[in-house]
């Protein structure tokens, strides 16, 4: 499918952000926010450091608290519902993946144990059968099936970040998360995590906000970019469009600012 | 300071009360723990202080008191509170299951089937049965709002990943009436099944942690497992060998340095009991009465 068509395949979209709004004290996290994600479409966000962008995504995963605004997923205000019914949803139909794995992983339970616990916390109770798909969200990430059960330590950083996202999709999101993917990871590491994610997303339709400071990445995974600072988006539109066509004067000095090889 | 200088049953009433409150809190939500004010006790952390508050605070002079630490009454922990409550409260002190209105136990739960109106208190070292998996007491606090126990499960599957089946033998986690998940103190999970429905009232408490929590009589209790791996209640696979049951939870003694060793009922009041009425294990020889010194 082409992005259009995509794009046009559903006119309801699956999450709705109106106006959010949330400040630390008297500092700006990030201010009057909206935007619209239809489902299998790419969002990534960019801009410096500090610019407000994890706090964005905080905010709509529910990690924080936002001051104003309204975030509506699939029809439900997400900032109204009661915690059980957000928890609920980041087990099964949101992922969130960390920018450390450290952060994502539990470092002291095997690679099978790690992808195996949001199975488990939706109530799967059948050992073979949790340690098969585990074994096939594995191979999905290209992790070897012997490394099964060897503890998230025992992996290199890019290995680490694989079993995350793994950890991430067993149960099927419809709704991915992902602050800073491929930070702290080597170049060449990098491209391969990027290949596999890009065609993750378009195997399983999934609708991602994807955090980076990494124009690079947008590039290739994002359909469509916002670009923010000091708390605001200064600018959004098709990713190619903002990035080889920048409007405003920030995003011409970040889009300048790439080292060219 | 004399013994009179003591109230009965050591503490204070007003502390007293505040922990019947939890208690009672306890008991009104089955496997919730209930944080209480626990006091200093003169013993170590570790070696039941938190028991032996709920002990105190359950005590009446006309209660009879029971002791036992890993299933024996002649062990350092069990004769030492049992003098300590003789002391502090006076009140008549037994070794025979069924004569006992109040039984503190240290990690078993004796097999002489108890009865209405017994109090079983256990002490407990970690109350918390999703610690060792979530450290923050927040998010566990958390987790038990919401009833989140995959991570519990998480546990069991690294046991079997592990070790072929799970391996957790002590302080094996169970669910109490669809709702909390309970960590029974560190008994062996072959008394796991005698936690369900026992008609008697179930205390645990843990002092260093703060904790109470409780099974009312007739609560039901069970074992997390997996469907392929069920939970079974595993026990060594010998006799007793001085009363020749079957049926009991055993310790294994190494008798010399030759590798020799016999296998003895850890609830020592089940076997003595099985002995007097003429029933012999393996090694059972000397018709002298030996362990009547306990009597």
């Amino acid at each position: 499918m082409t992005l259009i068509q995509r794009l046009t395949a559903t006119d309801q979209p699956l999450l709705k952000v109106t106006g959010l709004t949330k400040n630390y004290g008297r500092r700006i996290g990030c201010a009057d926010v909206s935007f619209d994600l239809h489902p299998g479409e790419v969002l990534g966000i960019v801009g410096e450091s500090g610019s407000g962008k994890s706090t964005l995504l905080s905010c709509l995963a529910g990690h924080l608290a936002a001051d104003q605004g309204q975030v509506i997923y699939d029809g439900q205000d997400v900032l109204a519902m009661a915690e059980t019914e957000r928890r609920r949803l980041s087990r099964t139909e949101w992922a969130y993946v960390h920018q450390n794995p450290r952060d994502g992983l539990r470092m002291g339970v095997s690679a099978g144990g790690n992808v195996g616990e949001r199975l488990m916390a939706v109530g799967a109770r059948h050992y073979g059968g949790i340690r098969e798909k585990a074994t096939d969200w594995l191979g999905r990430v290209e992790i070897p099936a012997d490394r099964i059960d060897d503890r998230p330590s025992a992996f290199s950083g890019g290995m680490q970040q694989r079993l995350q996202i793994a950890r991430n999709l067993v149960t099927g999101p419809r709704l991915v998360f992902m602050d800073e993917p491929t930070g702290g990871l080597d170049v060449s590491v990098q491209a391969r995590l990027l290949d596999l994610l890009r065609g993750l997303v378009r195997d399983l339709g999934l609708s991602v906000i994807i955090v980076t400071h990494d124009l690079a990445v947008v590039r290739l995974l994002a359909d469509r970019l916002m670009v923010m600072r000091q708390g605001r988006v200064v600018e959004q539109g098709l990713t190619d469009q903002v990035l080889d066509d920048p409007q405003h004067a920030y995003t011409q000095l970040l889009v300048s600012s790439v080292l060219q090889v | 300071m004399t013994d009179q200088a003591y109230n009965f049953a050591y503490l204070d009433e007003q502390t007293k009360r505040m922990i019947r409150r939890a208690i009672l809190k306890g008991i009104a939500v089955p496997g919730y723990q209930v944080p209480f004010a626990s006091r200093e006790m003169p013993m170590p952390y570790g070696w039941g202080t938190g028991g032996v508050q709920v002990t105190a605070a359950c005590l009446v002079p006309e209660d009879r008191l029971k002791v036992i630490d890993q299933g024996a009454d002649d062990t350092t922990n069990a004769v030492s509170i049992r003098k300590f409550f003789q002391r502090t409260a006076g009140v008549d002190v037994t070794e025979a299951t069924a004569d006992a209105s109040l039984i503190q136990t240290r990690h078993r739960i004796p097999e002489t089937p108890l009865t209405e109106g017994q109090i079983l208190v256990y002490q407990v070292p970690i109350p918390e049965p999703l610690r060792f998996l979530e450290p923050r007491e927040t998010e566990t606090r958390k987790m038990h709002e919401l009833e989140e126990y995959g991570l519990m499960h998480v546990k069991l599957y690294e046991d079997i990943a592990r070790h072929g089946e799970i391996a957790t033998s002590y302080a094996y986690p169970v669910k109490v009436e669809g709702r909390y998940v309970m960590d029974p103190s560190p008994i062996p999970k072959f008394d796991n099944p005698k936690l369900s429905d026992s008609p008697a009232i179930q205390l645990f408490g843990a002092g260093r942690e703060q904790r109470i929590y409780a099974l009312p009589p007739y609560t039901h209790v069970v074992s997390l497992d997996f469907e392929d791996h069920p939970f079974s209640a595993s026990k060594a696979p010998h006799d007793c060998d001085l009363c020749g049951a079957q049926e009991s939870y055993l310790d294994e003694v190494i008798t010399d340095d030759a590798g020799s060793r016999m296998f003895v009922c850890s609830d020592t009041d089940f076997c003595a009991g099985r002995r007097a009425q003429g029933m012999k294990g393996r090694l059972w020889a000397s018709p002298e009465p030996a362990t009547e010194e306990l009597a």
